[in-house]
This record gives structure tokens, sequence and C-alpha cells, in this order.
């Protein structure tokens, strides 16, 4: 085994949970909105205090870093920030590929970021976080407020890095054909508990 | 030049313009006429008790009440800086920050300024301890307060980019590192702007004094030099410790932003 796991985790407002993320794996989280999916997504990135225990790899989370764990459980929250004006400031070196499937050319990079609209926001986004190469994703509705064609480029570039690089994805999402073309398990928060849900 | 001593006539004069200006309060209905005596009276028995302290304090020389004095004006200043704040630290990290980076700064400033600049004996003669000390501690707390301020004010503010930064994996001093620099360069301009504008623009209070008081205008303006100086030594050498303190207080031991740790 290895992956992400989480034994009696208590993020607030959500009773305790267990859930193992394997590598390769995509499981889809829904619940009505207020629930406490973004809380929970917070707290296994670390950025609230939690309670419970939490390891990736098999190594408990006390024993990484909180630099380590973030940039290996990357967590991609329904806005995005940016910080410096160029957009190309808040990227690594190297890594075209995740740009292209996105539908972004290198220019891309020299932009301004105030003038990006906001669904190149959301798209920049994922491509700057996908270049941490995390092993484990949270992605909070990351194709919310795309278009079509936009929506298939996300989904495959999210396949595309499971299958390269044998990530886990916890895929938060309201659309329910979405849920079934990218998620092998589903789960839902339903006062305060998240359950699976079963669909076959 | 003879010191020409004021006559409890004399103060009686310029109270009573104060005591006029607050009859035009009156008549144009301004509504701070109430306020403007208060405070003046507020003035007039705070400075002659505190002359009256220290005059007994300079006939003592006794180290441990001029030491008591010495604390006495550092929580006062404490206390100040706590309450210029929008949102401050809870507990006693509300005033412990300003307190303490007060007296890194302002009394390890003065200390040196005793011994080395003036090299009085001893150092805790309180003619030059006490009035150094609280010219330091009154214009360094102004800078830290402004500092303080920004620190936390941008941080609240700013809280999606920190936790942006965060989230890629960045540590918690990169991600603050921008609003930190912002904080510490607030703090530090206005004592800029008035060591540049010294003399030009306005004839600073300490000199202005002892010229009344009579002494030779070249000797006040070398002390005030000095003053303006170590007064901008100390507020950036306090900024920073409290920006610092500030900044690392605002993050917990797993490098989580930690907001909650302000009240509003």
């Amino acid at each position: 085994m290895g992956g992400l796991e989480l034994h009696q985790f208590k993020s607030p407002g959500l009773s305790a949970i267990d859930l193992t993320l394997s590598p390769g794996e995509c499981v889809s989280l829904t619940g009505p909105s207020g629930c406490g999916k973004t809380r929970l997504l917070r707290a296994i990135a670390d950025l609230d205090p939690n309670e419970g225990t939490a390891t990736l790899d098999e190594i408990p989370r006390s024993e990484i870093p909180p630099t380590d764990w973030r940039s290996q459980v990357g967590y991609l929250p329904t806005e995005s920030h940016w910080w410096a004006s160029r957009v190309g400031h808040h990227f690594p070196d190297g890594e075209e590929k995740a740009f292209t499937t996105l539908g972004f050319s290198m220019e891309c990079l020299e932009w301004e970021v105030t003038r990006l609209s906001s669904g190149e926001r959301q798209r920049l986004a994922l491509v700057r976080l996908l270049a941490h190469s995390p092993r484990i994703l949270l992605l909070d509705e990351p194709t919310a407020n795309l278009d079509q064609e936009n929506i298939s480029r996300v989904e495959s570039l999210i396949s595309q890095f499971i299958e390269e690089q044998g990530a886990a994805v916890l895929w938060v999402s309201h659309d329910p054909a979405q849920r079934k073309r990218v998620a092998q398990r589903h789960m839902k928060i339903e006062n305060g508990k998240l359950e699976t849900e079963a669909w076959n | 030049m003879e010191l020409i001593r004021l006559s409890p006539f004399d103060l009686f004069i310029a109270a009573l313009l104060v005591i006029g200006l607050s009859l035009i309060s009156w008549r144009l209905q301004l509504g701070v006429e109430k306020r403007l005596l208060w405070a003046s009276l507020r003035t007039v028995l705070q400075l002659t008790l505190l002359g009256l302290v220290l005059k007994t304090l300079f006939a003592q020389d006794n180290p441990y009440l001029i030491g008591l004095l010495a604390l006495f004006m550092l929580t006062v200043a404490g206390y100040e800086v706590m309450a210029r704040q929008q949102k401050r630290f809870t507990g006693v990290w509300g005033m412990g920050i300003g307190t303490l980076s007060m007296f890194i700064s302002s009394f390890s400033i003065t200390l040196l300024a005793l011994h080395l600049v003036i090299g009085v004996e001893p150092w805790y003669t309180p003619q030059y301890l006490i009035p150094l000390l609280g010219m330091m501690l009154g214009n360094t707390m102004s800078g830290m307060a402004i500092a303080l301020d920004n620190l936390t004010q941008n941080a609240a503010q700013q809280r999606g980019v920190i936790e942006a930064r965060l989230i890629l994996g960045e540590s918690w001093e990169t991600a603050i590192g921008e609003i930190r620099r912002n904080a510490l360069r607030s703090g530090l301009i206005p004592i800029i702007n008035a060591m540049a504008a010294a003399g030009v623009v306005s004839l600073p209070g300490m000199m202005t004094g002892q010229i009344l008081g009579g002494s030779p205008p070249l000797e006040a303006a070398k002390y005030q030099i000095m003053i303006m100086l170590l007064i901008t030594a100390g507020t950036g050498l306090g900024a920073i410790v409290a920006v610092w303190i500030g900044s690392y207080r605002l993050f917990d031991e797993r490098q989580r932003l930690r907001l909650d740790r302000l009240k509003n």
C-alpha cells in the first residue's frame, strides 16, 4: 500500500473519517455547499488545525516537514491567488506539456496576471500545482466556470497525470456525469459524515 | 543667558487662550469644548505630576526608583502600541510584542547612548536617563505600531496569497516575506520623513525647549541630531523585532497561517 491514508481524521465540522487514496486512483466527492468539503481538503493539506492521523506512503505526517507535506499533497482551491505581476513568475522552469494540453502556448508566461480571465486563472492554477509533481491531488471543483472544451482539456490533463505519475486524486464535483467519467470510487458528505456512494 | 522662570501667572495667560478657544468652540457649536478643557487639564496635571516625580527622583538618585519609573513608562508605551492595532494578537501577545520589542530597542539604545555617547557617571543619572528614554519610547512607539498594524492587516487581507504559496510547498517565511518587508518599510517612513524635514520645515521640540531654556543653539542642535539618529536606529531595530515576532506568531508549528490568533 501507499498513497494517502487518513485514520480517525477530524476536520472542522465533520465527524472523524477514515479514507484511503491509493496511487493511480481517483475518488470523487460531493455534498451540499457548506457541508465541509473545502474544510476537509484544507485540513488534509494541513492548512487548518485538525486531529487524527494522516500518512503518506506509510510515513506519518508528523514526521514530514509541513513544506514537504504540502508540495506532495497538492491542494487546488476553487479560487486561485497570484502574487507576482507576470504569470511566468509563478512557475518553476521546464514542463511545457501541461500548458499545451490546457490550450496555452508558452507565451502565456509573459502575460500580466491581472489580464487573465477567470477561466484562464483557474486552468493556470492547475498547471502551477502540477508543476510541483504532487503525489496526491485534492481538487476543489477544478472545472467550475469552464466551458465544455476546457472541461475536457482539464479532465484529460488530470487523467494523464494520474497515469504517468501514479498520483491519487480526491476530486470535488457537483456534476454526476463528470464524477462518473473521472472517478472509480464515489463519496459524499451528508450530515457531517463521509459516506461511500454505491453507483453500480 | 539666564533661565527665565515661568510664574503661575504666565501659565494662566496661556490657559486663558485655551479657555477662549473653548468659548469659540461653544459659540460655533463645534462640540469639542469639553474634550478640549479636559485634555488641557490632563496636560497640566500630568506634566506637573511628572515634574514633581522627577524632582524627587533627581534629588534621591535611587537606582531602584529610577528603574521603576522606566518600567512604568515602558508598560504604558507597550499598551499604546497595542491600542493602536486594528487587529491585535490575542492573549499576552497583544501587549507583549510591543512591550518586548520596545524594551529591546529603546532600552538598549538609550543605555548605549548614556554609556558610550554622552558618558554620564553613573549611567542611571536620572537627569539624562529619563528624558532620553522618554523620547526614545515616545517616538519609536509610533513606528512600531504602524509596522505591526500593517503586518497584521495585510496578512489578514492577503490570506489567499499567503496560503497559495504555502500550498505550493513554500516556507512560511517566503510566503509572508513581501508582507513583512512592506510592514517594515511603512514603520520606517515617518522617521525618515521627519529627519528629512528636521530644521527646515519644523524646529524639533527638544531643541526648541533647550534653546528656550538657555542652551547655546549649536549645543541644542547637537543634542537634537543625536536624538534623531538614536530614534531612527531605535525605530528600525524595534520594528524589525516586532514584525519578526509578530509574523512568527501568525504561523504555528505546522506552518499554518493562524489568523484566529488575531482579534478584530
